[in-house]
């Protein structure tokens, strides 16, 4: 692996210009920031790559990797979603909450638990979904205002049902299995992530309303006068946003042995970052699934390498902030040389 | 077919239609036979596209009612209307630019296998269709890199791949040569043959002998008349569109031409590749050319709204090459844009307000105070000047009608003296009444000796009033015509000069 991320990196530099830039434009800035990610964290660690390291961080970047293919949705429709990370706080503490109660109801049957729990998780970010996808559907609210609006209510509503405590006596099973498990010798929540990667891919390739979400952000007038219900469209964009959010946030969950009201603190940008990097357009219509999860991984990559680099966190924010504000700079880059080329 | 040539399809009954201020349908009845083509005729603004809007079921009528081979429907979106086998060619296309030909085609009702979509069977159908209308496209490419005549055919394969009844074309030769004219002409014979219905707006009265059984005239949003082609004269078509003779709305305009004021070599820009021409004050310029012949980006790119690529621009004796649009205005030069929701005007700003927009940049403020009962005077007196009716004035720009949205940014123009005014489609969806003020403006400005410039689609219009014109085709300047030189058949044969060549 790490051979062949170095034959990969280095061609590019090494042949003329108008390679880099037919890159470039066909797949954005994504290539020339995995190459230049790896070339100084080798350089400035030489733990950073190896087999162990780069298996480690596939497993970390499970979680970004489904966040960013919902956020992806919102992308693709010409919106956002800044509300991903509350809602993987409201997943884990509804469904921690509901584990809690119905364990004290129903001591025995602790699968039927974990999968009502489970259920009360993805109702509640499903709920959340809808209404971003109603605001912006039919109100017209800016996506920026609504998501950011429902992302306060959502992040109130799980502090206010734990009051900012860990919600803790969870079955011992659930953390067990999606967060420590293994099937086939592999974890299961690489499985889950391998899984929905799929789903969604057939979903935005090979499905309608896949089509049909491309369409709405590639012209949503025109989706309308092509017979597309612009309006449904939207609403099952952010409602799958949030159920893939949703995912992440019981796979943390499970991880956490808890219920908490802070996780996902910085996971809407982040996702927005690595969907950027990966050539998805916020002028949306434009954006693939396997290159988000590429993304979702580089950056995932790139907190690692400066981990083992140590650089501290906060410097951390600094560097990813900054990175996602390069990308969005070549991403008008890209557009115009994609215009200027007919 | 012969069953089902007289068939009525279509029934609109008082078909009305209101926004905010505006009627843009007067209880207009209109029907449509199996197998024929009826064509809707009148000027931009006369409600062509707002009557086939209901149709076509983008739109509902705020009134009146219509039928489908005598059944009563409502149409809730595009898709109903569909399923009755009515499909629409919009002039704003419909056409998603970031996704492939056949995937526009199928989109709304792409082919299934299982709950999955059908690539494979949805690029085959698509060439299936190609091949039946005789269109030369890959069914693979983006949207976004074919001009805009393949375009256009990529939309009328979309409206006709399902079962079709009635088809409507929304000026489809706009933005066509002659060639490509008459293989749409084809289609159209190949449908109605079938038995299907065409509803056809155009402008171009010299292609209705060629296709149209019928014609339905509308001005200014009621219907004056249903006359059959072989009855009828061009003059009388004419007549009817426009509600008066043509020599009472084109002014006489007197030409006293000085020295260039402006001066355009070798100009490149997108879509512009490589034109010189001069502009003379006390005299006006008109520009002709099809749609995407660089009539309207040359002069963008010299008001710095475009990239100048190469060229000179000459300002009196000033070099403004590539200056940006700001500064071109402080040196005298007005541009209109043709996009006055989009560019133009401030919607949520009153008529009045947005007049004011065009005077501040010339007031000297005093200590930071800006004089605003002088301004608001100024304002007043602009507004009498393009004749923008005092109720009108406080009213938000987004309410009112087409015409006095343009009179307002006409307004605009005169707030500050400028020496050169470029008018870029000065009469797009502007009602009769309008126009006849905004031809005495023009004339007013060139007579008290201004460049006026102006770029229009529109055919009569430029031949008109222009003193001199200049024909684009493909980004090139293809003829100069003296006023005595200037004829349609003259443009027209400029239009297609160099795409025939290159064909």
């Amino acid at each position: 692996m790490s051979e062949q991320a170095h034959s990969d990196a280095a061609p590019v530099r090494a042949r003329p210009v108008d390679l880099a830039k037919g890159v470039f434009i066909r797949l954005g800035v994504l290539p020339f920031f995995l190459a230049g990610a790896l070339i100084i964290f080798t350089a400035l660690s030489d733990r950073f790559l190896t087999l162990d390291n780069l298996v480690n961080v596939f497993r970390q970047s499970v979680y970004l990797i489904l966040v960013s293919m919902g956020q992806m949705l919102a992308l693709i429709t010409g919106g956002f979603d800044l509300s991903v990370g509350a809602v993987v706080a409201l997943t884990s503490v509804t469904a921690a909450l509901a584990m809690v109660a119905l364990a004290a109801a129903f001591p025995e049957a602790v699968w039927l638990v974990i999968a009502l729990g489970a259920l009360a998780g993805f109702v509640a970010a499903a709920l959340v979904g809808i209404v971003n996808g109603v605001g912006v559907a039919f109100f017209g609210v800016s996506p920026f205002i609504m998501t950011l609006g429902v992302s306060s209510v959502a992040a109130g509503i799980s502090l206010f049902l734990t009051g900012g405590v860990p919600v803790s006596g969870i079955p011992y099973e659930f953390g067990n299995i999606f967060g420590f498990g293994r099937l086939w010798g592999m974890p299961v929540p690489v499985l889950v992530a391998l899984v929905a990667i799929l789903a969604m891919w057939v979903f935005m390739t090979r499905m309608r309303t896949g089509a049909h979400i491309y369409a709405v952000g590639g012209n949503i007038k025109a989706a309308a006068l092509s017979g597309i219900d612009t309006r449904r469209t939207l609403i099952i964009a952010y409602g799958t946003c949030a159920l893939i959010a949703s995912l992440t946030g019981l796979l943390l969950t499970a991880r956490v042995e808890s219920g908490e009201a802070n996780l996902g603190g910085t996971i809407a940008l982040e996702s927005i970052a690595a969907c950027v990097i990966a050539g998805v357009s916020l002028r949306g219509g434009i954006g693939r699934v396997e290159n988000v999860v590429l993304g979702a991984f580089f950056i995932v990559l790139a907190q690692n390498g400066m981990n083992l680099s140590q650089v501290s966190s906060y410097m951390q924010m600094v560097l990813l902030g900054g990175l996602l504000i390069l990308a969005v700079v070549f991403d008008q880059v890209r557009y115009r040389m994609m215009m200027g080329r007919t | 077919m012969s069953r089902s040539s007289h068939a009525t399809l279509i029934e609109a009954r008082s078909l009305t239609k209101r926004y905010p201020g505006v009627i843009a349908l007067n209880a207009v009845d209109f029907d449509l036979r199996a197998g024929e083509v009826h064509v809707l005729f009148g000027e931009n603004g006369a409600g062509k596209s707002t009557l086939i809007s209901m149709i076509a079921g983008a739109s509902a009528p705020s009134e009146g009612s219509l039928a489908v081979r005598g059944e009563p429907v409502t149409f809730n979106g595009v898709a109903d209307a569909r399923a009755h086998g009515i499909s629409a060619v919009f002039q704003e296309f419909s056409l998603i630019p970031t996704m492939t030909v056949a995937e526009n085609i199928f989109l709304g009702d792409e082919p299934r296998r299982g709950p999955f979509t059908d690539h494979r069977a949805m690029v085959a159908r698509a060439r299936e269709l190609f091949a039946s209308l005789e269109f030369q496209i890959d069914p693979m490419r983006l949207v976004s890199r074919l001009s805009r005549a393949e375009q256009q055919m990529v939309e009328i394969a979309k409206a006709v791949h399902s079962d079709l009844s009635v088809l409507i074309l929304d000026e489809p030769t706009a933005s066509l040569t002659d060639r490509e004219v008459d293989h749409l002409f084809q289609v159209v014979e190949r449908m109605t043959a079938r038995g299907v219905g065409v509803i056809y707006i155009s402008h171009r009265i010299q292609e209705f002998s060629r296709i149209a059984d019928r014609i339905t005239v509308l001005r200014d949003g009621a219907r004056i008349g249903t006359v059959t082609m072989d009855a009828t004269s061009e003059e009388e078509l004419i007549e009817m569109m426009v509600g008066r003779a043509i020599d009472e709305i084109y002014p006489t305009i007197a030409r006293d031409p000085g020295p260039p004021v402006l001066s355009v070599s070798g100009l490149h820009a997108s879509g512009v590749h490589g034109v010189d021409f001069d502009v003379r004050p006390g005299e006006v310029l008109g520009v002709a050319g099809l749609v995407g012949s660089g009539k309207s980006r040359c002069f963008r790119a010299l008001m710095g709204l475009e990239a100048v690529k190469a060229g000179r621009v000459r300002l009196r004796d000033a070099d403004v090459t590539g200056a940006p649009t700001r500064r071109m205005m402080e040196a005298g030069v007005y541009y209109l844009t043709p996009d006055r929701k989009n560019e133009g005007l401030q919607l949520v700003f009153t008529a009045r307000d947005n007049l004011v927009q065009g005077i501040l940049p010339g007031i000297e403020s005093r200590g930071g105070q800006l004089p605003w009962s002088r301004i608001r005077e100024t304002a007043d007196k602009v507004a009498e000047r393009v004749d923008l009716p005092e109720s009108y004035r406080g009213r938000l720009a987004a309410q009112l009608s087409g015409g006095n949205q343009q009179k307002t940014l006409f307004g605009r123009g005169l707030g500050r003296d400028y020496d050169v005014y470029i008018f870029d489609e000065p009469t797009v969806g502007v009602d009769m009444g309008a126009r006849a003020s905004i031809y005495k403006l023009i004339k007013s400005l060139a007579e008290s000796g201004k460049a006026v410039i102006v770029i229009s689609s529109d055919l009569p219009e430029v031949m008109n009033i222009a003193h001199r014109l200049l024909v684009f085709a493909r980004g090139r300047i293809t003829a100069e015509l003296p006023r005595e030189d200037i004829s349609e058949s003259t443009v027209l044969a400029h239009f297609f000069e160099e795409q025939e060549e290159l064909a």
